[in-house]
């Protein structure tokens, strides 16, 4: 059966470095959550501490209703599937799968039913009697997945589990993930430090940095109205223009806007490249083109307004002219599109 | 969810979980230290004890004056230092080229030097000791033969020669091993990358290659200045009295486990291990690159010249050659009739070997039996004490490993007085046999002094398991005992043998500590008996078929290691990792 997962307020540090500091979030039954965040995050220590593998100094661990912080990981139900896999080499495929079933006691051909069933859903029925060692990577990926599953756990615990296979294969077995999740309704969690992995996959996520939760939220809400500069800048490319506000009023070196909501005082405006467009010098606050970069669909144009750097994309049309390098342009903002971060 | 006033205490982690670890595993460590402790550390400190007390119980140096103030003591602690340092000197010459010439060229016969560095270790140094006497000896087949030719001899048999000579043909593999091992550490980019910057020749010698392989050479060369240091069995054999070992074995021996004096030789001797050991701790402190890198897969090789293949060829050839004639000569003095003062014997007879099948079998069947049990109880002291080092936070962790592996560095003679010390007042229930003469002590002392290596190989073992194959285990319901042993013990099965293959193999031709311990003929191993039957000229036959019948049964254990060793890494290198 299925759960969601609560945490409240758990720290956790080795000696004196704290990894994760007062962090709370809950998962919803049937939710695809992700944590994500750069190396060193934490992000990795909290999904740890859900199996089981180490205890917060402080603050509560919830599967279902059920308390699981001082549990060891075999008496809970957090299936988690490694970074390296963990495949045990000296056991063929279907003794992997058939381990945690035979930890609980299952009879045989029970046992034996539902490793055929697990392969079969990932695909490798084929290869039940072949060694880890045998399969390609992405085999073994499902191998690991399936004695996951298998178990039936109460949530589905993934620690990049895509980071050891190559690109095409990372896009394809993402899509599969998702849509396993789906077919059986799985609470899963899923640990990242890619960002264009975690919008693809996950209903929601929280963003890590430095052992606090910086964001909450879907895909499109963090990338639309990111709570703070961390937020804004790594998940996508971000413009920040530090200033402050004062009567309605944002005002930056050579830059300024008006309609600009909040109290007084310093402030940074957030908008993406493409948030933004560019006309003649006359039209807007004028700028500099310092570098173009042609990709295809869009023109990527780097910008100086005295010392500040802007990125702006703007798409390309067929035989649209693009500025050159050294013009002088025009920037035509939309305050709607920006997001002021204090 | 709403109220979210949770408890925020502090940690609720009982006392063992704070240092990640079971009361099993807190239990396990006690005992590994206490046995250490009984059979280790307490015979030392005995040792240390009468060696520093004056006649009435109190700290005193006066024996250590005694021992510099005699003539034949003090010849005897140079002669000791003289001959170690001196195998040293004689192994290197014979390593050095030899590993040079496996790790810088391509060279046909490399599996042939592969072969050299395994040969001489499968035979003690004291059984081969006698054969060479009579190939290299003042009236052996070369002298003899040079005489004849050129009327002149050489004398390589003559006292300390002797002992050096046999020492260096032992233990010379030690070096090549571990030179060979750093060398081939070293990744063809490291040099690539030097003469890509512009350096060659020497300076590319001298700034890469000779400092990347100093550790190999360094380590290997320390283990050898150790183990001549503390071999017993070489001088005795040779009738080599004046050097530490046998100077201490003939005190306790003849005058007595009171006489102060053998305590005395016995904390020079360790002081001089420990020193050599720290000594090339010091030197290879913080140079230890080997383990740094991944692959290396050694430097590049380049073809040799005609005159470079034919000397290589010539070199390789004469060291086969002399760390072969030990082996040689010890199976022919096993068939020979009579072999003296001739080149070869004068006839051959199966004769020594019916004698050995008649006399032997109780001899063989104790070898297997202790060297079978010791091998087992370092091949579970090493797994536990290595599992709990690498898996748990317990406090005393690292201590109890590092007096393990400081095994190494205690001579078997002075473990042999130490437990003598110790436990001859302890007499068994029952039988009345004083604890430190029953046979079970033979295979404490094999167990205590091949600790180490067991400890080494379950220590790579687990070191190559990696925690998540544990933690996946774990978190697909399984307690830490069946963790144990469905997936922990399992893995490491290879490792393990191997360790056990290798402790029961060095054991089996142990000496120092045996001459020591062994009280009564019927308790007596192979090595004891091949002693024994070397002592008298009518025995030599015999003790050469029993030496030979010591090499086939070392030389077999040791190919099942290599083998175990090989298979593991083949599945290693397969590894998912």
């Amino acid at each position: 059966m299925t759960r969601g997962v609560t945490i409240e307020h758990v720290s956790f540090g080795y000696g004196a470095t704290a990894v994760l500091e007062d962090v709370s979030l809950d998962v919803a039954q049937g939710e695809f959550f992700a944590f994500l965040g750069p190396s060193g995050s934490g992000k990795t220590t909290l999904l740890r501490l859900i199996a089981g593998f180490g205890t917060p100094s402080r603050g509560r661990i919830l599967i279902g209703e059920r308390d699981v912080t001082g549990l060891p990981p075999w008496s809970r139900s957090a299936g988690m599937v490694f970074q390296s896999y963990a495949l045990w080499p000296h056991m063929t495929v279907a003794k992997n799968v058939a381990f945690g079933l035979e930890r609980r006691k299952l009879p045989r051909a029970d046992i034996a039913r539902r490793v055929a069933a697990a392969l079969d859903l990932v695909g490798l029925s084929a290869y039940a009697d072949r060694r880890p060692a045998q399969l390609s990577g992405g085999q073994q990926q499902r191998v690991a997945l399936a004695r996951t599953i298998v178990i039936e756990p109460e949530v589905l615990l993934l620690d990049e589990p895509l980071s050891n296979l190559d690109a095409k294969l990372r896009v394809e077995m993402r899509s599969e993930l998702k849509s396993l999740q789906r077919k059986l309704g799985l609470t899963a969690i899923y640990v990242t430090h890619d960002q264009e992995e975690a919008n693809a996959i996950a209903d929601r996520i929280a963003v890590l940095d430095q052992g606090r939760i910086q964001q909450i939220g879907a895909p499109t809400e963090l990338y639309d109205h990111p709570a703070n500069r961390f937020v804004a800048t790594f998940l996508g490319t971000a413009n920040l223009i530090e200033g402050r506000i004062a009567n309605g009023r944002f005002v930056g070196d050579n830059f300024q806007l008006d309609g600009v909501g909040g109290p007084d005082g310093p402030a940074c405006i957030s908008f993406r490249p493409q948030d933004i467009a560019l006309g003649s010098a006359a039209s807007g606050t004028a700028a500099t083109v310092t570098a173009r970069e042609f990709l295809g669909s869009v023109v990527r144009y780097e910008l100086a307004m005295s010392n500040q750097r802007i990125t702006v994309d703007v798409p390309h049309r067929r035989d649209s002219e693009p500025h050159a390098v050294d013009a002088l342009v025009g920037l035509i903002v939309d305050p709607k599109q920006m997001t002021v971060l204090r | 969810m709403a109220d979210i006033a949770v408890a925020r205490g502090p940690t609720r982690t009982p006392f063992l979980a704070r240092y990640n670890a079971s009361a099993a595993q807190a239990l396990a460590l006690v005992a590994v230290a206490l046995f250490l402790l009984a059979f280790m550390v307490v015979p030392l400190i005995r040792v240390i004890m009468v060696a520093f007390a004056d006649p009435g119980g109190g700290f005193s140096l006066v024996h250590f004056g005694d021992f510099f103030r005699t003539s034949l003591l003090r010849e005897a602690f140079w002669n000791s230092i003289y001959v170690a340092a001196m195998t040293v000197v004689v192994a290197s010459l014979i390593a050095v080229p030899l590993a040079t010439i496996l790790a810088r060229f391509r060279f046909r016969g490399a599996a042939l030097i592969h072969t050299l560095g395994v040969v001489p270790l499968v035979m003690p140094p004291f059984v081969g000791a006698v054969a060479m006497q009579l190939i290299y000896g003042r009236n052996g087949a070369i002298n003899l033969l040079l005489m004849d030719w050129f009327g002149f001899r050489i004398p390589f048999m003559e006292g300390l020669n002797g002992v050096i000579f046999v020492e260096a043909l032992h233990y010379f593999p030690f070096i090549l091993l571990n030179l060979s091992a750093s060398l081939s550490n070293i990744d063809s980019a490291m040099e690539e990358s030097a003469q890509n910057l512009g350096a060659r020749g020497f300076t590319l010698f001298s700034r890469i290659v000779f400092p990347l392989a100093l550790p190999g050479y360094v380590a290997g060369a320390a283990l050898v200045f150790v183990k001549v240091f503390d071999d017993l069995a070489t001088p005795l054999l040779l009738n080599v009295n004046a050097m530490l070992a046998p100077q201490a074995y003939l005190k306790i021996t003849t005058v007595g486990l009171a006489d102060p004096m053998g305590y005395v030789i016995s904390v020079i001797m360790i002081g001089c291990s420990l020193g050599a050991m720290a000594l090339s701790a010091l030197v290879l402190r913080g140079r230890d690159f080997a383990t740094s890198q991944r692959g290396g897969g050694g430097l590049s090789r380049r073809r040799l010249g005609k005159w470079g293949t034919a000397g290589a060829a010539a070199f390789v050839t004469l060291a086969l050659a002399i760390s072969l004639s030990p082996h040689i000569g010890i199976f022919l003095l096993s068939l020979a009739t009579v072999w003296s003062f001739a080149v070869l014997p004068d006839a051959y007879t199966m004769a020594h070997y019916v004698t050995i099948y008649r006399e032997a079998g109780p001899l063989i069947g104790n070898t297997i039996l202790y060297c079978g049990l010791a091998g087992l109880i370092d091949v579970v002291l090493g797994a536990t004490l290595a599992y709990v080092v690498l898996r748990t936070r317990l406090p005393g962790r690292k201590l109890v490993e590092q007096v393990a592996m400081a095994a190494v560095a205690i001579p078997g003679l002075v473990l042999g007085i130490g437990l003598l010390r110790t436990y001859y007042d302890v007499k068994l229930p029952f039988s009345g046999e004083s604890l430190a003469t029953f046979w079970f002590m033979l295979v404490i002392a094999y167990a205590i002094r091949r600790l180490p290596y067991a400890l080494s190989a379950a220590t790579a073992a687990i070191q190559q398991l990696h925690i998540s194959l544990e933690e996946a285990a774990e978190n697909l319901g399984a307690r830490k005992l069946s963790v144990l042993s469905r997936i922990v013990v399992p893995l490491m099965t290879g490792g393990l043998l191997a360790g056990f293959v290798t402790s029961f193999a060095t054991a089996a031709v142990e000496l120092s500590a045996t001459l020591l311990l062994v009280a009564r003929a019927p308790d007596a191993p192979l090595s004891y008996g091949i002693y024994v039957y070397m002592q008298s000229a009518a025995g030599r036959g015999p003790g050469a078929a029993l030496g030979v019948v010591a090499v086939v049964v070392v030389a077999i254990a040791t190919y099942i290691a290599f083998k175990i060793a090989e298979r593991e890494r083949g599945l290693k290198s397969r590894e998912l990792f």
